[in-house]
């Protein structure tokens, strides 16, 4: 309950909280809201909100675009979660090794870790999905496959600068395994900036599934606010709410997302707590 | 009508706030004490005394607005500077009144040259021809005993010793001939030698331009060696002023008096007894480092250190070794390479006859439990994230011990080093520093070691905590059987524990010898210098 305190005097944060909430929500209750396929013909194409029994309209081919909306958001969730676990974990490994090692194996992992980041990463991540088949199990690896770096580097310097504290010394004098003080002694001391840094990159990689879905790079079973935005486009001038929801639904996302994650820093970075 | 001077400063009824939910309200309560030209007043006290929160609110640089003077007056001749300008009080510091700090090196800007430095004080307070400035920073560096002048104001604060920045750092405190400097611990981050060194200069800078000096310190020692008059602090408040002669050795108040019997006295303890068996031989024990060379030699060329320089110690059982030395000389890469924490490159660690040195991981494993170290910092050797009951029965566990054996031996140990049952379930954030340092010491006895190492296991602690938890670890000892090392800087603590020490200096052993031995008939002239660079080395507490 400290933590909650702590949080809640970012107010920006707690708004950010109540939208991810409503997102969230809204998430859960799609088939209940929404019952049946986002992508059966429902009427009228074209219609403007508020017509026709369309919330916020239908697009070219008369699918409703708040039943896409609300589906669309688990995808959004599912992918940027789902992404962001496979970067961390893949970033923790990397970065833990090369910062609890050093020396040849540091440079090795870091080298390769460079690689990654030098190739910008979006294309990249185009480039992976266009290799593999298009399916939220090859958008999920791309998207993970472009993220990971920044937390191997993160978790490099945490690593860093807790492998020669004195507790983490008595603890090789104890005889404990280095698997042990990697994940039991180590590890624990540097969660908070890994929370923070995940937080964030769920909002990139919202931003980036979206990207992918609009160049109709996304797995074509599922609907998503990228989708709908890419299927919206030639009608921007006369149909502007096919674009114009799902894209508020991102900026909404992302932007609650990325005020969470400044709050959880606010709340966990202890050398920040007297700045307000 | 000849009208009495006003003293150079003077504190009245002076309160220092702290903001809502601190372990006090107020930093400084009811301050009274006044500063005359020409004199040394020294501040003493540990740790949260508020003697620094004094220095701060004399310069006017209380961290506000969390910290502020709540009510009292500073007068500084005459003039109140509570209630002045910050346009005045910023011609005062620096000008009239200026201020050296504990640590040189982040008190000085590393991006600039120390005569960059110096100047810029030079330029702030008065108008001066750039030629002049420059002549007087280099009559500056003069005074403060710089060597080579011309080549250190061209320096940078990193191409200095530590020293050598606290002179450049009195150098640009007295550039304006100041009448008051406030001096706040200006040696405890230096060498005892460098020390005594510092000390010298600021009393004979302090003699020639006549400055009232306020003098902060935890050092009885020190106090014994500058202080015209001393000022004892506790929680803020002043429990008693008076002149040095008489507050250290005939202290009036309940807590000087327990103070001063803290201070470890100089005279050697008895010998004891020791068995002629030999518990561990480490024999021409060498570690180098190496730095720069760089991946095919492009960053330069390669600089090659001797840490420890063929080392050669003896410990018998039930014995305590002390290694003393300064920063630098090797004495911590010696501790670690005898438990192992660091690979030597070459030598011999007999531990009962098995050489450790050569032993890998796995191999050293069931040596592991015999030798235990205590560290230094109790801050940063407990794990911030456990509970104190974990983080001393993960050695046994980690040994192979069943989670629950090592649970029960984990509370007798914190029984055994005086703590308190209940703390097995709370986090190391919960204790004090002392109380960390004990915890500390279980997590090393539950493995039953025999040999105990501890590095500088009380220099981070207040006299009092240090004087208890030297008692510990020598009852320990006793209790346990156990042969230690015993790492310090301080000839002092040393002087009380150790049955023999080892001098050490730039890797290399100097001179090793029973305690009284030593210090009564030294031979090499380190030692001796060490023995009389010790502060206060002429005061003997007085017995009580």
């Amino acid at each position: 309950m400290a933590f909650w305190r702590l949080f809640r005097r970012n107010r920006s944060a707690v708004f950010g909280l109540a939208i991810l909430v409503a997102v969230l929500v809204l998430a859960a209750t799609a088939s209940m809201l929404f019952p049946g396929d986002p992508f059966k013909l429902a009427g009228q194409p074209m219609s403007a909100p508020g017509t026709n029994g369309f919330l916020l309209g239908s697009d070219t081919l008369g699918r409703d675009v708040a039943s896409g909306i609300a589906h669309g958001a688990q995808t959004s969730l599912l992918i940027g979660a789902l992404a962001t676990v496979v970067a961390v974990m893949l970033g923790v490994v990397f970065g833990g090794l090369a910062g609890y090692y050093g020396g040849w194996i540091d440079d090795v992992l870091m080298r390769v870790t460079e690689v990654f980041q030098t190739i910008p990463s979006f294309l990249f991540a185009i480039l992976i999905v266009a290799i593999i088949k298009p399916s939220i199990s090859s958008i999920v690896i791309a998207i993970a496959v472009v993220s990971w770096p920044a937390v191997a580097r993160l978790v490099r310097g945490e690593y860093i600068s807790l492998r020669h504290r004195e507790f983490v010394q008595a603890c090789h004098i104890t005889g404990m395994s280095d698997a042990r003080i990697m994940l039991r002694e180590i590890l624990p001391n540097c969660l908070s900036p890994i929370i923070v840094a995940g937080s964030l990159m769920v909002a990139t990689a919202i931003l980036i599934e979206s990207g992918l879905s609009f160049l109709g790079l996304g797995d074509p079973n599922i609907i998503s606010w990228g989708f709908q935005i890419g299927a919206g486009r030639t009608v921007l001038r006369s149909a502007w709410w096919v674009c114009t929801f799902p894209g508020v639904a991102i900026l909404l996302t992302v932007l609650a997302i990325n005020l969470v994650g400044e709050g959880l820093n606010d709340a966990l970075n202890p050398r920040l707590r007297e700045r307000s | 009508m000849k009208v009495k001077k006003p003293p150079l400063l003077d504190i009245r009824n002076l309160f220092v706030k702290l903001p809502a939910g601190a372990e006090r309200s107020h930093a400084a309560e009811d301050l009274n004490f006044t500063l005359e030209e020409n004199e040394i007043l020294c501040v003493v006290g540990e740790s949260g005394s508020g003697k620094s929160i004094t220095a701060l609110a004399v310069m006017g640089l209380l961290p506000a607005p969390h910290v502020r003077v709540e009510s009292g007056d500073i007068l500084f001749n005459g003039e109140n500077l509570t209630r002045a300008s910050a346009e005045r009080l910023r011609k005062v510091r620096g000008g009239e009144i200026s201020m050296i700090f504990q640590d040189p090196m982040t008190a000085l800007n590393p991006v600039l040259t120390v005569g960059k430095q110096i100047d810029e004080v030079i330029r702030i307070h008065a108008t001066l021809q750039r030629g002049q400035r420059r002549d007087r920073a280099l009559q500056l560096i003069g005074d403060v005993q710089l060597p080579n002048p011309d080549r250190i104001i061209n320096s940078y604060p990193h191409e200095l010793s530590g020293g050598q920045r606290q002179r450049a750092m009195i150098a640009m405190a007295l550039a304006m001939e100041p009448k008051i400097l406030i001096a706040d611990e200006p040696t405890t981050a230096l060498d005892v030698t460098t020390q005594a060194q510092i000390l010298q200069l600021i009393k004979h800078l302090q003699k020639s331009h006549n400055t009232g000096v306020l003098f902060i310190t935890h050092d009885f020692g020190v106090v014994a060696d500058i202080a015209d008059r001393v000022v004892v602090m506790q929680h803020g408040r002043m429990v008693e002023i008076n002149a040095a002669n008489e507050v250290l050795n005939n202290p009036r108040h309940a807590y000087t008096k327990s103070l001063i019997r803290s201070v470890p006295g100089l005279t050697p303890r008895k010998a004891r007894p020791i068995s002629g068996r030999q518990e561990l031989k480490v024999s021409n024990l060498t570690k180098i480092y190496r730095s720069g060379g760089g991946l095919l030699g492009f960053s330069g060329r390669e600089h090659v250190l001797h840490a420890t320089d063929s080392v050669c110690l003896t410990l018998h059982h039930g014995e305590t070794l002390g290694v003393v030395g300064e920063s630098g000389s090797g004495k911590s890469t010696l501790a670690r390479c005898i438990v192992r924490l660091i690979n030597a490159d070459a030598g011999q660690i007999l531990y009962q006859g098995t050489d450790l040195r050569p032993l890998n991981r796995a191999a050293m494993r069931p040596y592991r439990a015999k030798i235990q170290m205590v560290f230094q910092d109790p801050y940063a050797s407990l794990n911030p994230r456990k509970k104190v009951g974990h983080i001393i029965a993960d050695g046994p566990v980690s040994l192979g011990a069943t989670q629950l054996d090592a649970e029960k031996k984990a509370s007798e140990m914190l029984e055994l080093v005086g703590l308190d049952v209940r703390a097995f379930e709370r986090y190391p954030h919960e204790f004090s520093g002392g109380q960390r340092q004990r915890i500390g010491i279980a997590r090393a006895l539950t493995l039953e070691p025999e040999i105990l190492v501890a590095d500088e296991p009380v220099s981070a602690l207040d006299v009092s905590i240090q004087a208890q938890i030297l008692r510990l670890l020598a009852d320990i000892r006793d209790r346990l059987q156990l042969s230690m090392i015993f790492i310090t800087h301080d000839l002092r603590v040393a002087s009380q524990v150790c049955d023999r020490i080892a001098v050490m200096r730039l890797g290399k052993v100097e001179e090793e010898g029973a305690t009284a031995d030593l210090f009564a008939n030294a031979t090499h002239p380190y030692t001796r210098e060490l023995l009389d660079a010790v502060p206060g080395r002429d005061w003997r507490p007085p017995e009580q």
